[in-house]
Order: structure tokens, then C-alpha cells, then sequence
């Protein structure tokens, strides 16, 4: 396998991305909002919570890094699939000397970058402005370093993969996104058990999250690598 | 180049290509001829290594479609431009190109000659930086063609090159076919149902339909439908012509009215035998001339039969 084929698949694809608002959009807008809106939010109970459950909140919010790192690659990996299916560009690149894994690492790569930087930035601004408001460094911390080094790749690849994979079943990017989102439940479930406290964000229990995260990335691999098939894609992919 | 045995492939019950065989020389340009459905996508898929055969034989330069390690190699010296030209329209035709010749692990200093030499073959070297997406359909398949010939291909798969274009651009199309097969020896496999574009440019032309149904040089494709006749009108046909016409080791005759159309084996030699035949009976010769059929005949012909 060749590294640097999955790099010009990748290339041209952050080319394209460049020149589509709508994915360029999705792509800033909702880590700048989430990074802006929740510190924004945590001036306004302020005033009422204590020092320790500001502490809950702030470890709260740090797991919407997570979440963000399952969404965010949606449409970019929706399109970076789909969009060769739409555009019917699939059949003049299979034809060229590239194997499925460069091309499947390609599409990856495409999707987990921007996402992974955007995420990275937007991290940034949340800290700086969270210990802005609250007046305390809390951050940065263990807790967000390992979310940001270890949680949030582990969660990107996972939409990514699974999106691959709803990409070869599905024939428009909104459906695919859809299906995609619907599986972010038990992300969401995960928070709602953060903010009441039933369990709380520590390193092991990010640990069990990320190793839980690790395994379905791994399985999701050899599904892909097993339903990635030339011969279906170019007959049966309508 | 290209050698198939028995090349079959089957989608459930349906056989799409039964038992193909065929073989094209490098350098030669071959048509493929069928009607929409008959196999003929199939067939260049199959050729070109994107989709698998259910039996039989195929290999291009010596190796093997179905063999893993061939496959990379097959994909490495043949150029593919598919029913659909699958261009990235939110790219130039510059990095539509580049993009195609970097996978194609061009160096750098070829890359960038090769795709000036192209573009401006096919008159689009001004809109380089143009995005694909603002080409028209004629633009579009002719970008589409230098895409498959970025890295040099020994051979090169046309899936109806000009289909939908214009009567202009298609002759450009089929003058850059001519001018390749002259300049660098590309072998063109030809998927078409323009009979008129392969008769034009094809060296070698397979009718197909589900299998193949004749095989031969245009020229050969259009004799085999009426076989090698001559015609004879003459003002009359009277008892004394066909008495001396019956002395000439003739293979048959049809007479209608006046006409008599005779199947001879080396026109050449027996047109004047019957000439003088005839007029030493008495006859009058309005004219004399060669049964002639076209491709279009031998297509028809051949696409009719039961598969």
C-alpha cells in the first residue's frame, strides 16, 4: 500500500471541499458556535452554581468535543463517498493502479483532517474563553488533553467509517447524513448521564469510552474492507 | 493485446456477455459494435479490471484480468473513458488532469508536458483553469479523453466517445483517435453503436449482442452480407444469354426481369467472361456493377439473429 496515494485522493478531495460552501459551512460553523456559545452559556449559571458545579458543567461540555468529533465528519464523509457515486467519477478512478485501502485511507484521511483541526481550534477558543469567564485555569486539563489526543480522533473515525459504509446503500448525502446522526444516540446518552452527575468524566471512565470507541472502529474496518467490492460498487450502486 | 476465451459473465440469471472470444493486435483499433444493453460496458469493465468475469479467459499485454497482482498491472498501461466521463466539476481541467497523473505516478516534468500536449490537441488548453463543471458536454468528453491518456496507456477503452456530441466535435474525436493510433501505437477498443464512426476509424470490428455475431474488417463485415455478386442489367434477358451464361462455371444466378444478379468468386477475372458471354448472345449491357452492402446491412444482419 502505497501512503502517498491515499494523500493525492486526499488532496483532491480538500480541493473540492475548498470549493463547496455548504460542506466548507458545516464544517466551521458548528465547532466556532459550540466553542463561542458554551462559555457564553456558562456566564448565565454562573451567578447560581458553586465552584463544584461549575466543575460538572465544564466536564460536561468538554465531552461535547466528542460528540462534535462524531458529527462533524458527517458531510464530509458523506460527500467524500457519495460524491464520486453522484458525480460518477468512481468507475475512471477504480480503473486507475490504486487498491481499495488507498483509497479507502484516502477518503479517510480527507474527512478526518479538517474535521480533527476544526475541533483542535475550536477546543482552543472554548478553553480560553471558559477560563475567561469563569476566572479560574481550569482548563486545559488531563481530562480535555486525553478527550482531544485520544477520544476525539477515535470518535471521528468511527463516523467516518459508518459512513463509508451507509454511503454504499444510500443514493444522496442528506439521507446518508441523516442515518449517520441517528446513530449519535448513545453519544447523547453518555451526556445527559455527565450533566446529572451519574457519572462524571474521568480519565478511566473516558478510558472504558474510548476503548469501547477503539473496538467498534476496529470491527467498522473490516466491515468496510469486506463490503468495499469493485464489482458491487459498479454494478449494483444506483 | 487483447485475448479473450470464452469470456463470460452473468448478473444472476441474466448472461451479459456469453462466451467471448477475440483477440486485438497492438496497435490496432478495434470496434465494438452492439446495440445499448448487448454486453459491450460489461465487456470493457471486465477488460479493464473493475469487475470480475464469471468464466472464460481474458488478459491484456500477457496478463491476467483476474489474477490480483495483473489487475494493478493492467490498470497501470490501459486508459479508461467510461459511458459516463465522471469528471470532478468543482475542479479545473488542469487538476482534473494533474490529479489523474499523480495516481498514475507520472513524474512531474511529463505530468505537466503530457497534459499541455493534450489539451491542446483537443483545443482546450484556453480553459485550463476553467472548472469542468462550466464545460460544456462536447468539453467535457473530450477532457475526459486526455484523462485516459495522461499516463501514455498501451491501451485505451472508449465507451462511446461520441455519444451526444455534435457533429464538429465528434470529428475532432475521431481525427485525435486516427492521429493516436498513427502517432504513439495505442491499441483502441472502441465501444460504439455509430456505424458510421467505425467504419471510419476501426481496423477491426466485432458485432455484439450478448455474443459475439461476426467478427472481420469493415470490409469483410460488409461483403459478408450479400457475399461477392455482380449485377448485370440488360435490356432483355433472352433463352441465348442464359444458354451461354450456363457454359461459365458460375456458383449462381438470380434472374429478375432484366437484372441477373451472379455470385462469382474473383470478380476480376469472371466479370469479363460474362460481359462477353452476354453481348456475344446478343444481349444489351445497360450497365454492370458490384452488389454492394454497407455496415449498416451487416449490423442489422448480424444484431437480428438469435442470440
Amino acid at each position: 500500500m502505497k501512503l502517498n496515494k491515499s494523500w493525492i485522493i486526499a488532496g483532491k478531495d480538500f480541493k473540492i471541499f475548498r470549493k463547496k460552501k455548504r460542506i466548507l459551512y458545516a464544517l466551521i460553523i458548528l465547532p466556532l458556535l459550540l466553542s463561542v456559545g458554551l462559555p457564553l452559556f456558562l456566564i448565565s449559571t454562573l451567578e447560581s452554581a458553586d465552584p463544584g458545579e461549575v466543575a460538572i458543567i465544564l466536564n460536561a461540555f468538554s465531552f461535547f468535543y466528542i460528540i462534535l468529533a462524531y458529527i462533524l465528519p458527517n458531510s464530509l464523509a458523506a460527500y467524500s463517498i457519495l460524491g464520486e457515486k453522484i458525480e460518477h467519477s468512481l468507475e475512471p478512478l477504480l480503473a486507475t493502479p490504486l487498491t481499495d485501502g488507498e483509497l479507502l485511507l484516502g477518503k479517510m484521511i480527507a474527512s478526518f483532517l479538517p474535521c480533527v483541526a476544526m475541533i483542535y481550534l475550536g477546543s482552543v477558543i472554548f478553553m480560553a474563553l471558559s477560563d475567561v469567564t469563569t476566572g479560574t485555569l481550569y482548563f486545559p486539563n488531563w481530562t480535555m488533553a486525553f478527550i482531544l489526543i485520544i477520544a476525539v480522533p477515535l470518535a471521528s473515525i468511527l463516523s467516518i467509517q459508518l459512513n463509508i459504509i451507509i454511503s454504499s446503500r444510500v443514493n444522496d448525502v442528506r439521507t446518508a447524513n441523516q442515518l449517520g446522526l441517528l446513530l449519535f444516540i448513545p453519544f447523547i446518552a453518555v451526556y445527559i448521564l455527565l450533566t446529572t452527575n451519574m457519572v462524571s468524566l474521568n480519565i478511566l471512565n473516558l478510558l472504558i469510552v474510548s476503548a469501547v470507541l477503539l473496538i467498534i472502529d476496529v470491527v467498522l474496518f473490516y466491515i468496510n474492507k469486506a463490503t468495499f467490492n469493485r464489482d458491487k460498487i459498479l454494478t449494483k450502486w444506483k | 493485446m487483447i485475448d479473450t476465451l470464452n469470456l463470460t459473465r452473468k448478473f444472476g440469471d441474466l448472461t451479459a456477455v456469453d462466451g467471448l472470444t477475440l483477440q486485438v493486435d497492438e496497435g490496432e483499433i478495434f470496434g465494438f459494435l452492439g446495440p445499448n444493453g448487448a454486453g459491450k460496458t460489461t465487456t470493457v469493465r471486465m477488460l479493464s479490471c473493475l469487475i470480475s468475469k464469471t468464466s472464460g479467459e481474458a488478459s491484456l499485454a500477457g496478463y491476467q484480468v483476474d489474477d490480483p497482482e495483473d489487475s494493478l498491472k493492467i490498470r497501470k498501461i490501459i486508459g479508461l473513458l467510461p459511458e459516463n466521463v465522471g469528471l470532478y466539476d468543482a475542479l479545473s481541467a488542469y487538476d482534473n488532469l494533474d490529479f489523474y497523473g499523480r495516481l498514475y505516478e507520472c513524474p512531474e516534468a511529463r505530468r505537466r508536458e503530457n497534459i499541455e500536449h493534450f489539451l491542446k490537441m483537443l483545443g482546450l488548453w484556453d480553459k485550463r483553469d476553467v472548472s469542468a463543471g462550466q464545460f460544456s458536454k462536447g468539453m467535457k468528453q473530450k477532457l475526459a479523453i486526455a484523462r485516459a491518456l495522461i499516463h501514455d496507456p498501451k491501451v485505451l477503452f472508449l465507451d462511446e466517445p461520441t455519444a451526444n456530441l455534435d457533429p464538429e466535435s465528434a470529428k475532432t474525436v475521431r481525427d485525435f483517435i486516427l492521429q493516436l493510433k498513427k502517432e504513439k501505437k495505442t491499441t483502441i477498443f472502441l465501444n460504439t453503436h455509430n456505424l458510421d464512426e467505425a467504419q471510419r476509424v476501426c481496423d477491426q470490428i466485432g458485432i455484439f449482442n450478448g455474443k459475439l455475431m461476426a467478427l472481420g474488417t469493415p470490409a469483410e463485415l460488409e461483403e459478408s452480407v450479400w457475399g461477392n455478386k455482380t449485377v448485370v442489367q440488360v435490356e432483355k434477358v433472352t433463352d441465348a444469354i442464359l444458354s451461354a451464361l450456363d457454359k461459365l462455371p458460375l456458383k449462381s444466378m438470380v434472374v429478375d426481369e432484366g437484372r441477373l444478379t451472379i455470385d462469382v468468386t474473383e470478380a476480376d477475372k469472371e466479370n469479363p467472361a460474362i460481359v462477353d458471354a452476354i453481348v456475344g448472345a446478343g444481349g444489351k449491357i445497360q450497365y454492370v456493377t458490384r452488389l454492394s452492402s454497407t455496415l449498416e446491412d451487416a449490423y442489422l444482419k448480424f444484431v437480428r439473429q438469435e442470440k
